[in-house]
């Protein structure tokens, strides 16, 4: 079936996100830490009137860090709690066909709890990725 | 009471609504289990609602088909099309009676009897007799969707940040004074808006607790019981919501206690305890969760029996129930069609309520936990998630970081640096001793990982008590007092377990509020022994020494030690002496966005001031200081001064003289003057260009009145002011006062006032509220 997917870049790859986990996108403002909170849990960040808990999806991906720190974010709502998922561009929306993984493809470890497919863009493959198993809290169940 | 039956009219209409549904697919499928439970919920709920709202028609018939429900749910009769007729037959008449009784007109009772008679076993079918429908009567309270509210609160917080932003912006250059004045006044606006806004949403659990009283006494007498009725923490806010979720439970829990759980007076005899039942209902807040209490002295649960009718219920073996924890075993109580008692009356049923309150507390996400002591009493306790609620907080810095902390956890700050405080290492772990209680200390920098370097940090210590005991919170700063709308943080963020919610304070930057029983489980500290029962003994020992009065010792402008008691302060600030003005005839401060009269003994230093905000339940009075000093107990004797004064007298503290402030006198000097009942009311009749709004509201409102200009619905006001020439604004039942704009009188007839007349106004409006103001 054919969907709308967000193509963006998260840790430098390119990555496609079903438009219907995507509320909207956004750069993020001043962010407040969360002491003691998991490492992938950036802080929180004022969205207008709603408070969203701020993820760092390279470290929520088990990456190193790159040294700039995003701003833009993909926000998306998880069982009532809102979360903007850093990014480190956008570049496109358009619809796809979502393709199962090639038989036999072994996905890097940080990536094989999110993968969910492939999409073909210009015949180039495009991982799409569940962003519910890059909220930390949620892995579980997703994955 | 009218509210109640208000609340009770609207909710059985909404329920008879969602029911149709249910009662049709009933009709088409008799054995269907959960369609029966959801009608015999409903017709247990109007059962429960009578009781209390004195509607002993809908009880007999509520209680007639509860009666025939309860005998299909455990088997003993088979539902034919008889019985669903006869009670499909009730459930519509209850619907004619509450409508009925919301247009307040009468309807015909003939047809009960026949309606009750036919729920009998083997009676003819009932005839569904077409009831004329009432006239619905105009509702005068709506039921809003909740969505709607949610989407007006965030809006309003989005107005109050884009407020914000402009202000700051405008705030960065020189601007307009006319457009300052326009910020400020939609600032007040926008202030105002949010305040009702918010009401909207949150309310006092005193709504709930409100009714319980007369439900008790009466519950009470009809039982040939007695039970006294405690309330507490009846002012705890929590989302109204929740509060509509937790009426019936409550209902369904206190009746309960006090039909199966209170022993009837002579049985407490003989039991050994007071033949008055004691019946205790609190509401708290704690971390992230509201809890109801409900607790009884009576017998408490019998767990025996309770197995005995599981079993026989077929919920299990009466061995596999004796092998179940004793948690569980005390849960059985909520199965459904379960009942701990063998006789069936019309207070609470059959124990039937459990289930249904298990069933709507955990609906919106809370639980209920059960406290049995067998033969002592049982404690139900109801926790619901604090998904919205304002809570009055102190806001902490440390690390550079600013966090929340409920300021009904807090029970004092001290500084580091006080005299009658000590803090020491024992054994690695940091123990702050404060006035000669022990407690341990946290610090909330290092604790939290914020603040790495080990010097000693923290300036102020932040008393917190969690019940079990108390702790000292070392923090940097101390900022503010707020009142914050607190939500949960997402799991990730709660699940250090530090943080009970997040809140967007007016800066738009987040802050956390901290969950002080958390933290202190975080940080390790057992309060099941050693220093917390040392603290435990001392306040013991405490209560039965005279307490003597608290009071805060400062060091005046004039540089002398004075003393005020603790009671009236409510806090202690620093402010920059730009606020403060000699306005009006007397020293004002200008704080949290209004005017203070302000008392100040010497001449005020430049830059910053430090303001004791003295408080008297309704008035509020600045007083300037040099330093808060400590935390003193007055001695019992008090040398009064010579003449009336700020400083009412003289004590002695450790050997010194130390003057008292009069707070009698400050509040009756400066305070606004305490009214006695409510403020008249002024209506500001046909004041179409505002001019009456700007000039005239100001000088009532200062003058004690309370000033609209338009009447809510039921207001009557005790005196109306228009514009002479302002036309129909008589009609009001109340005495008009014209103001005319020319200096001089029309005429002899002429009684208008000059409008910048200010004593002849004050006099007008005076007297015409003392000779014919009808409230």
């Amino acid at each position: 079936m054919t969907h709308l997917y967000l193509i963006a870049q998260i840790a430098g790859r390119t990555v496609a996100i079903d438009s219907e986990q995507v509320e909207s996108v956004v750069d993020i403002g001043e962010v407040t830490a969360v002491p003691r909170a998991a490492g992938h849990v950036r802080g929180l960040a004022a969205l207008r009137s709603r408070v969203v808990t701020v993820v760092d999806t390279q470290a929520a991906l088990g990456l190193e860090q790159a040294g700039q720190v995003a701003r833009r974010a993909v926000i998306t709502q998880i069982e009532g709690h809102h979360y903007a998922l850093l990014v480190d561009a956008l570049e496109d929306v358009a619809p796809f066909d979502l393709l199962p993984l090639s038989a036999g493809v072994a996905l890097d470890a940080a990536w094989r709890a999110t993968g969910r497919g492939i999409v073909e863009r210009d015949g180039e493959p495009v991982l799409a990725i569940d962003l519910v198993s890059l909220v930390p809290g949620h892995t579980a169940q997703a994955a | 009471m009218d509210d109640l039956l208000q609340e009770f009219i609207a909710e059985t209409r909404e329920t008879l609504e969602a029911l149709s549904g249910e009662i049709v697919a009933w009709e088409a499928q008799p054995d269907d289990r959960a369609r029966l439970d959801a009608i015999f919920r409903f017709v247990h709920t109007v059962k429960g609602s009578c009781g209390f709202l004195d509607l002993p028609r809908l009880a007999r018939l509520s209680h007639a088909a509860e009666d025939v429900l309860a005998q299909v749910r455990s088997g003993n009769r088979t539902p034919d099309r008889a019985l669903v007729n006869g009670v499909l037959a009730v459930v519509d008449r209850i619907g004619e009676i509450v409508e009925a009784i919301d247009a307040g007109t009468g309807l015909d009772d003939s047809g009960d009897d026949l309606l009750i008679a036919a729920l009998a076993e083997g009676a003819q079918e009932v005839v569904q007799l077409g009831g004329a429908v009432a006239q619905r009567a105009p509702a005068r309270s709506v039921r809003l969707n909740v969505d709607l509210l949610d989407r007006m609160m965030s809006g309003m917080s989005d107005m109050v940040l884009a407020r914000n932003e402009l202000a700051r912006r405008l705030r960065a250059e020189d601007i307009d004074p006319a457009i300052e004045a326009a910020l400020e006044r939609l600032s007040l606006t926008v202030g105002e808006m949010r305040d009702t806004v918010t009401r909207t949403r949150m309310q006092k659990i005193d709504a709930l607790f409100s009714a319980l009283p007369r439900m008790v006494r009466d519950t009470a007498a009809g039982l040939g019981k007695s039970v006294t009725l405690h309330i507490e923490g009846a002012d705890v806010e929590l989302d109204r919501e929740m509060i509509e979720v937790m009426r019936d439970p409550l209902v369904h829990i206190v009746r309960n206690a006090i039909d199966h759980g209170i022993e009837a007076p002579g049985a407490r005899r003989t039991a050994g305890k007071r033949e008055n039942g004691r019946l205790v209902v609190a509401a708290r807040q704690s971390g992230n969760q509201i809890i109801v209490e409900i607790a009884d002295d009576g017998r408490g649960i019998d767990v025996e029996r309770l197995i005995a009718k599981a079993a026989a219920a077929g919920h299990g073996s009466e061995n596999e129930l004796r092998a179940l924890s004793e948690k569980a075993r005390l849960a059985l109580v909520f199965l459904p069609g379960l009942s701990s008692k063998d006789e069936v009356t019309e207070i609470s049923g059959r124990g039937v309520g459990m289930d249904v309150v298990r069933a709507s507390i955990e609906q919106i996400g809370g639980r209920v936990e059960l406290d049995n002591a067998p033969g002592k009493g049982l404690r139900i306790a109801i926790h619901v998630p604090l998904t919205l609620s304002i809570i009055s907080a102190i806001v902490v810095g440390a690390g550079g970081q600013r966090f929340a902390i409920p300021r009904q956890a807090i029970e004092e700050i001290v500084t580091e640096r006080g005299d009658a405080i000590r803090i020491d290492m024992v054994g690695g772990a940091r123990i702050a001793t404060v006035r000669d209680r022990r407690i341990p200390l946290i610090g909330l920098g290092r604790l939290l990982g914020i603040s790495a370097d080990a010097r000693d940090e923290g300036q102020m210590l932040a008393i917190v008590n969690i019940g079990k005991g108390s702790y000292a919170l070392a923090v940097d700063t101390v900022l503010d007092n707020e009142e914050l709308v607190i939500k949960p943080a997402s799991p990730a963020v709660m699940s250090t377990g530090l943080y009970a919610g997040q809140t967007l304070p007016d800066s738009g930057l987040p802050m956390l509020m901290l969950d002080v029983a958390g933290m202190a489980a975080v940080a390790g500290l057992d309060f099941s022994r050693g220093l917390g029962d040392a603290g435990a003994d001392e306040d013991a020992a405490g209560e039965t020494e005279v307490p003597g009065v608290p009071a805060l010792l400062f060091a005046d402008l004039d540089g002398v030690r004075r003393a005020v008691p603790l009671g009236i302060v409510d806090r202690v600030e620093q402010i920059d002496a730009i606020h403060i003005r000699n306005a009006a005839g007397r020293l004002r401060v200008a704080i949290d966005g209004r005017i203070l009269p302000m008392l100040a003994q010497d001449r005020l230093p430049d830059g910053r001031v430090s303001l004791l905000r003295l408080k008297d339940g309704e008035s509020e009075v600045a007083y300037a200081i040099e330093d808060a000093l400590d935390i003193v107990v007055l001695p019992e004797e008090v040398i009064p001064a010579r003449a009336p004064g700020p400083v009412g007298g003289v004590v002695l503290l450790d050997g010194e003289q130390v003057e008292l402030l009069d707070a009698f006198w400050i509040f009756a000097e400066y305070g606004a003057g305490a009214e006695d009942g409510p403020a008249p009311l002024c209506l500001l009749a046909g004041d179409g260009d505002g001019w009456m709004a700007a000039f005239v509201r100001p000088l009532l409102e200062s003058a004690g009145y309370r000033v609209v200009s338009e009447l809510a619905a039921g207001e009557t006001p005790n005196v109306v002011l228009a514009a002479a020439e302002a036309e129909g604004v008589e009609g009001q039942p109340a005495p008009l006062v014209r103001l005319r704009r020319r200096k001089a009188a029309a005429g002899k007839a002429d009684e208008s006032i000059y409008r910048y007349d200010r004593d002849g106004l004050l006099a007008a409006i005076e007297s015409r509220v003392a000779n014919g103001g009808s409230r």
